[in-house]
């Protein structure tokens, strides 16, 4: 059987499994289609938010980012796993007991006004919205690549898988698809690297496996890297090379982040008692550390066995031939991806051979001039490709290529579809329900959800078929926002009774505006390039963070903000402080189910 | 302040395991993983340092230890107050 027909059973089984769940998950009220009547176990909510909150992100590019960098990439490790803490501690129990729907519903409710939902509303579509777009073209390129089909035609098939599943199964057919996309995508992220820690290190596990023996040397994995990695020139894998402070704020920022996206919060609404909402938060992150604790491990590995490809006679010795990568079996990968455009070489000095090494390192330039190297060969290695190739540069089974390409797609549809709920829950409960047309009734309600959720479907394929240039900067943009927003507002409205609707108003409008204005001076005002007033580096950014990083300094703001703004005004009244009160209290979370 | 003394005494025992639950959550990564990484170069696991471990797998181990220990110690301190849902 050939590669295609593989990947296409793959593909399409785990589809019809998706579809299945969904007519069998039919939303029937309202109360189904935003919270799945409440009645989802906590262990399968963890497992729906794994799926839910780990994206073509973190399935695709991580392991990716890590390899090339190294330690400092680490941020994203820490920054993406620790917000669970946040979520767990702050927000999750509390969000549950309050017992409504949607996010911007507790705001709305906390500090009553209207406005402040309106801004909320207004914070959770930006976020949102941008976040989906790299979920749609990441559904369109892993089908381009394993089905042979085109962009569009891929990305086309996505969304309607999408439809089918959560315009008719709400919240509801969204969790069960998630739990079946979750086992998808963490069986095709662990075996290959399974198979790769075996073939190195002879560790079953990956995640020890990185802090195992490379069996080819006998020395410890990492340490040989290091040396392989500095022989050519390149930065130390486990050293410590950027900027400390924008290091911390970076990862602050994405805890921060993580805990005030909308799309995972809503998911512990979904279970049935306060005491499940504190469990589920932990079973979240135990599936998403499965894939997390794996991730490390991935991007070492690869980096090594990449490396080694290159240089096959060790470092100290000859280049691989370009006759080596025509016809040896081994390198047929690299054949299969420069046809992406992802991966590129060329034989810059006509010695037949490609050298990979750092020639922007002026220690090299002496090794360079004696062997008549001219330049870096290996002139593109996209990062994207690392996690789907990674099968292939091992030489896996063609099953286990199949598998991570069911895998990837699992990863972009789950994340895209619980974004989608999001949307459409804050436009027909919040927006339409709650704002224009109050009087409306359940029946209606649940249409508009459903007309709601079909229109943003249409958006964001449309936005994934014409991304805008600005698709990759525009998620530090989410993760700013919802740091520098929803978070604060959230927290703030459990922990203290004094912040009212003045100061809760201004702190989101001034975390919004501070966390935006400083992303577009950096990035350029809406992305338009050329506008930017400053360059996104440590040394030459304003206040030397970068955009990525300040995220956690508009959430700052925020908070000195609404306490500012609180004190000068009247104290929230008594039946808001009551509401407080009873939302701390775990007792009567069942008789607030439903209104 | 609630008009039910056990109530506020229930909240301020929760702020104290919030409190510190948050504070080992903040020194692991940011003290161990980062900023005092250089003090613990000497102590290696397995072909690295203490803090590059840390950053890449120890600080996700006690994020784990922190939401169990949290989850299992508020589901008894709210069976202690008697504000558990029956």
């Amino acid at each position: 059987m050939d590669q295609f027909t593989i990947n296409l059973l793959f593909v399409g089984a785990s589809f019809a499994l998706y579809i299945g769940i969904a007519i069998w998950a039919r939303a029937g009220s309202t109360s189904e289609f935003y919270a799945a009547g409440r009645g989802v176990h906590p262990v399968l909510n963890g497992m729906a938010t794994g799926a839910d909150w780990m994206s073509a992100a973190s399935f695709i590019s991580m392991a990716g980012l890590i390899a090339f960098v190294g330690y400092d990439n680490s941020t994203y490790l820490m920054g993406w796993t620790g917000g669970y803490v946040l979520l767990a501690l702050l927000l999750a129990p509390y969000l549950r007991k309050f017992g409504k729907y949607t996010v911007p519903e507790f705001i709305g409710d906390r500090f009553y006004s209207p406005t402040a939902r309106m801004v909320a509303v207004l914070c959770l579509i930006i976020a949102s919205v941008t976040y989906v777009i790299g979920q749609m073209t990441g559904v369109g390129v892993a089908f381009g690549r394993f089905l042979e089909v085109s962009n569009t035609t891929g990305l086309l098939i996505g969304a309607v898988v999408v439809f089918a599943y959560a315009v008719f199964g709400g919240m509801k057919g969204v969790t069960y698809t998630q739990v079946a996309q979750y086992c998808v995508l963490i069986l095709a992220y662990t075996i290959p690297a399974v198979f790769i820690s075996l073939q190195l290190t002879g560790k079953v596990i990956p995640g020890l496996g990185l802090f195992g023996t490379d069996m080819s040397s006998g020395e410890p994995l990492l340490l040989k890297l290091d040396q392989i990695v500095t022989d050519l020139g390149f930065k130390s894998y486990t050293g410590h090379h950027t900027d400390t402070l924008n290091m911390v704020l970076f990862t602050l920022s994405l805890m921060i982040g993580t805990a005030g996206l909308p799309h995972v919060i809503m998911r512990f609404f979904t279970v049935p008692r306060v005491a499940d909402a504190r469990w589920s938060a932990g079973w979240a992150l135990v599936f998403i550390a499965l894939l997390y604790l794996t991730a490390p491990a991935v991007g070492a590995m690869a980096r090594f066995n990449i490396t080694n490809q290159f240089w096959p006679n060790g470092t100290e010795g000859e280049a691989v031939s370009l006759e080596t990568i025509a016809n040896d079996p081994a390198y047929h990968w690299m054949a299969t991806w420069e046809k992406t455009g992802l991966l590129k070489w060329e034989d810059k000095n006509d010695d037949g051979k490609i050298q990979y090494y750092n020639d922007k390192n002026p220690d090299m330039e002496a090794r360079a001039t004696a062997n008549g190297w001219v330049g870096n060969e290996l002139t593109k290695f996209d990062n994207d490709i690392l996690v789907l190739a990674n099968p292939e540069i091992a030489n896996l089974p063609g099953w286990v290529i199949g598998l991570v390409a069911a895998g990837g797609l699992a990863a972009a549809l789950s994340t895209a579809a619980g974004l989608l709920l999001a949307i459409s829950s804050a436009v027909s409960h919040d927006l339409m329900k709650g704002q224009l047309t109050p009087n409306m009734s359940e029946s209606s309600e649940l249409m508009s959800a459903r007309v709601a959720m079909a229109v943003a479907i249409a958006v964001a394929t449309y936005l994934g078929l014409n991304p805008p240039g600005f698709a990759a900067q525009t998620v530090a943009l989410a993760f700013g926002l919802a740091a520098a927003s929803i978070f604060p507002a959230l927290m703030m409205g459990i922990f203290t009774k004094r912040i009212n609707n003045v100061g809760a108003v201004v702190g989101m409008l001034v975390g919004l505006l501070f966390t935006m204005v400083y992303i577009f001076l950096h990035k350029g005002w809406f992305f338009i390039p050329g506008t930017a007033s400053f360059p996104d580096t440590v040394e030459g950014s304003l206040f030397g963070i970068q955009s990525t990083a300040i995220g956690a300094v508009g959430a700052l703001l925020n908070f000195v903000a609404a306490f500012v703004v609180s004190s000068m005004t009247a104290a929230p009244p008594k039946e808001i402080q009551d509401l407080v009160e009873s939302v701390r209290i775990p007792r009567g979370a069942g008789a607030a189910t439903d209104h | 302040m609630s008009d039910n003394p056990e109530n506020n005494t229930y909240w301020s025992a929760n702020i104290r395991i919030v409190t510190w639950c948050l504070v080992i959550w903040a020194i692991v990564p940011f003290g161990f993983g980062i900023l005092l990484r250089s003090m613990f170069s000497g102590v290696m696991i397995g072909g690295a340092d203490l803090g590059f471990w840390v950053a890449q797998q120890g600080s996700i181990l006690v994020f784990l230890a922190i939401i169990f220990f949290y989850a299992w110690r508020m589901n008894r301190l709210d069976a202690q107050y008697g504000v558990d849902e029956q």
